[in-house]
């Protein structure tokens, strides 16, 4: 039976913590995730759970001892924002190369500057190359389930890596929702015991963790982390399956909104999709044709999928949160149009910035994005093809 | 958002708009709706204004953004009616509630010219009466459950006492000042909307 509650997404991020209960937990505070750290200190002082929490005087410490613990063969994990996971950029790399499968709840903040504690997707962007799975949520509720799913994910044989569930700073941290819980009996069995395969604390099995690597061996390391990264997204939708069986809650790589016969989509990230999705119904009422693809695995990249999922409509808007300081659009906007033209997949791809800092998104927001891809396509309207949405002018 | 209301809480940072907010959308979860309850931070300081947010639905929700064209608007500081447009957007069949000792008459002129209902309730007095001290949270939220009407009297009451119970179980001598100011506010929305009437 679930168990019908309100709670705001780091409330549900935390509780999710309290019912896998991991061995290790070292964090640093930072706004707006520090409240993820705090009540699960309070569970641990409670005695609700025995999570060994470390405090550390930084995060590039935190994401240290979780690399320790976890290499020693303790399942671990750590909460951050923004700078905090800049801080850590060394050790996120470390994380994956040496196939830690560990877990990091990420609460999106901007990075600096100028200073700003509010939304963007700038930090999780950063580590994008850092050979983390990187899951992003819509809400409080897909925070609590992608948290439920990560370490399935992250211990597989198969994958052996680290991985990062995302959520947006205060949009989802901190707002109250209504939310479907788990029974902890549950959540339990479909964690399981972690039986890491070779750990430090092994006197039988003596390994070295984090070695020099000659040129001779480097570079097939390097290709096997790849592998298990591409690896990783069939593990993603296995452990999805099962979590729709004890859950009812059903999760892919992307949700398609209203997409099957859409002539415009909204490819999108994050919790703008659900007001994307209300612009959708408003516009569906109007007699238009339009949807929104929303990308929860962004690492693995999808890149044939959603080329696939595109390959019937006339245009894509791609909505990035971050801006990419090279000059030729977003993260997304790159990766999309990039995965398109690999499938030649030939439709129009324009590249919209939103929500930095903050910056709010709205229905309306939306509802302007696919009257210009209309436009543009059946009024021949030029397009800007990289461009700001509510930039003060 | 089709179905539902919108509501948007002016505070300054330290006075509890937020946890205001916040207990509504818990006491509306109570009643079986869909809620949202969430803050909008500028700068992190007390004092500075801040916005929070509710939206309560029968339908799950799914807009995250701030609300722009709310259906109440609640000012839990009358200081903020001069630097804030506190009634931007909002819809003229709903309605603004102030806290301020002062009557609806003496708050109008700096509604902007609003034109749906005006109701002022003063918070600091019946928080002082009740409870000794000024916390306006409590009066202010049953001003806007008894305005908005998002649930009966007596449930939210019910309600209330069981919230209060649980969060003051170490300090149960304020419970019953909490229910009163509750209570009082009410009373005082209630005379207002039967004048109307």
């Amino acid at each position: 039976m679930a168990i019908k509650e309100r709670m705001s997404g780091n409330e549900a991020v935390a509780f999710a913590i309290r019912q896998v209960n991991p061995d290790v937990m070292p964090a640093f505070p930072i706004t707006p995730s520090t409240e993820i750290p705090q009540m699960v200190s309070t569970y641990i002082a409670n005695g609700e759970i025995d999570t060994e929490f470390i405090p550390v005087e930084s995060e590039h410490s935190s994401m240290s001892a979780v690399i320790g613990a976890e290499a020693a063969g303790a399942r671990s994990l750590t909460a951050t924002s923004s700078a905090g996971l800049a801080l850590m950029w060394e050790e996120l790399l470390l994380a994956a190369s040496n196939r830690l499968p560990c877990a990091l709840t990420l609460v999106n903040r901007t990075l600096s500057g100028p200073i700003n504690i509010n939304c963007d997707h700038s930090d999780g962007m950063g580590a994008r190359d850092t050979g983390w799975i990187q899951i992003y949520a819509e809400n409080n509720q897909e925070a609590y389930d992608n948290f439920i799913q990560a370490y399935p994910i992250a211990e597989d044989p198969r994958v052996h890596l680290p991985i990062m569930i995302c959520q947006d700073g205060f949009i989802t941290s901190h707002a109250v929702e209504n939310i479907e819980l788990l029974e902890d009996e549950i959540v339990k069995d479909f964690v399981g015991e972690y039986q890491p395969e070779e750990f430090l604390l092994n006197p039988g099995k003596p390994v070295s963790v984090g070695p020099y690597s000659v040129s001779n061996y480097a570079m097939e390391a390097k290709k096997n982390q790849e592998d298990a990264l591409e690896r990783s997204s069939e593990v993603i939708l296995e452990v999805a399956k099962k979590f729709a069986a004890v859950s009812g809650r059903e999760y892919g790589l992307f949700e398609e909104y209203r997409t099957e016969d859409a002539d415009y989509i909204i490819l999108i990230m994050g919790s703008a999709a659900g007001t994307a999705k209300e612009a959708v119904d408003e516009l569906r009422e109007q007699g238009k044709k339009v949807g929104v693809l929303k990308l929860r695995v962004f690492r693995p990249f999808p890149a044939k999928e959603i080329a696939q999922a595109l390959k019937g409509c006339k245009a894509v808007a791609v909505l990035d949160r971050c801006e990419s300081y090279n000059g030729n659009g977003g993260p997304l906007g790159s990766e999309v149009t990039a995965a398109l033209f690999r499938e030649k997949v030939m439709i129009e791809a324009v590249n919209y910035i939103y929500g930095l800092a903050g910056r709010d998104f709205t229905v309306s927001d939306a509802t302007g994005v696919f009257q210009e891809l209309e436009d543009m396509v059946e009024q021949g309207k030029e397009v800007e093809q990289y461009q700001y949405i509510r930039l003060r002018k | 958002m089709k179905n539902g209301i919108e509501i948007r809480w002016h505070g300054r940072g330290g006075q509890g708009a937020k946890t205001a907010a916040l207990l509504l959308a818990d006491v509306a979860f109570k009643t079986g709706q869909n809620v949202q309850g969430f803050p909008e931070y500028g700068p992190e300081r007390m004092g500075a204004p801040i916005t929070a947010y509710n939206r309560i639905s029968a339908d799950k929700i799914r807009v995250h953004s701030n609300i722009y064209h709310p259906d109440y608007v609640v000012v839990v500081d009358e200081t903020l009616l001069e630097s804030v447009d506190v009634t931007a957007g909002l819809k003229s069949s709903g309605a603004i509630i102030v806290n301020t000792p002062k009557s609806k008459e003496e708050i109008m002129p700096h509604l902007k010219g609003y034109e749906g209902r005006v109701y002022t309730v003063d918070g600091r007095k019946i928080s002082v009466d009740a409870l000794g001290k000024n916390f306006p949270n409590s009066p202010m939220l049953a001003a806007t459950v008894a305005v908005s009407g998002v649930m009966p009297r007596d449930k939210f009451i019910g309600e209330m006492r069981a919230s209060y119970q649980h969060k003051f179980a170490k300090k149960p001598e304020v419970i019953d000042g909490n229910m009163q100011a509750l209570e009082v506010a009410f009373d005082v929305i209630e005379q207002a909307m039967a004048q109307e009437a």
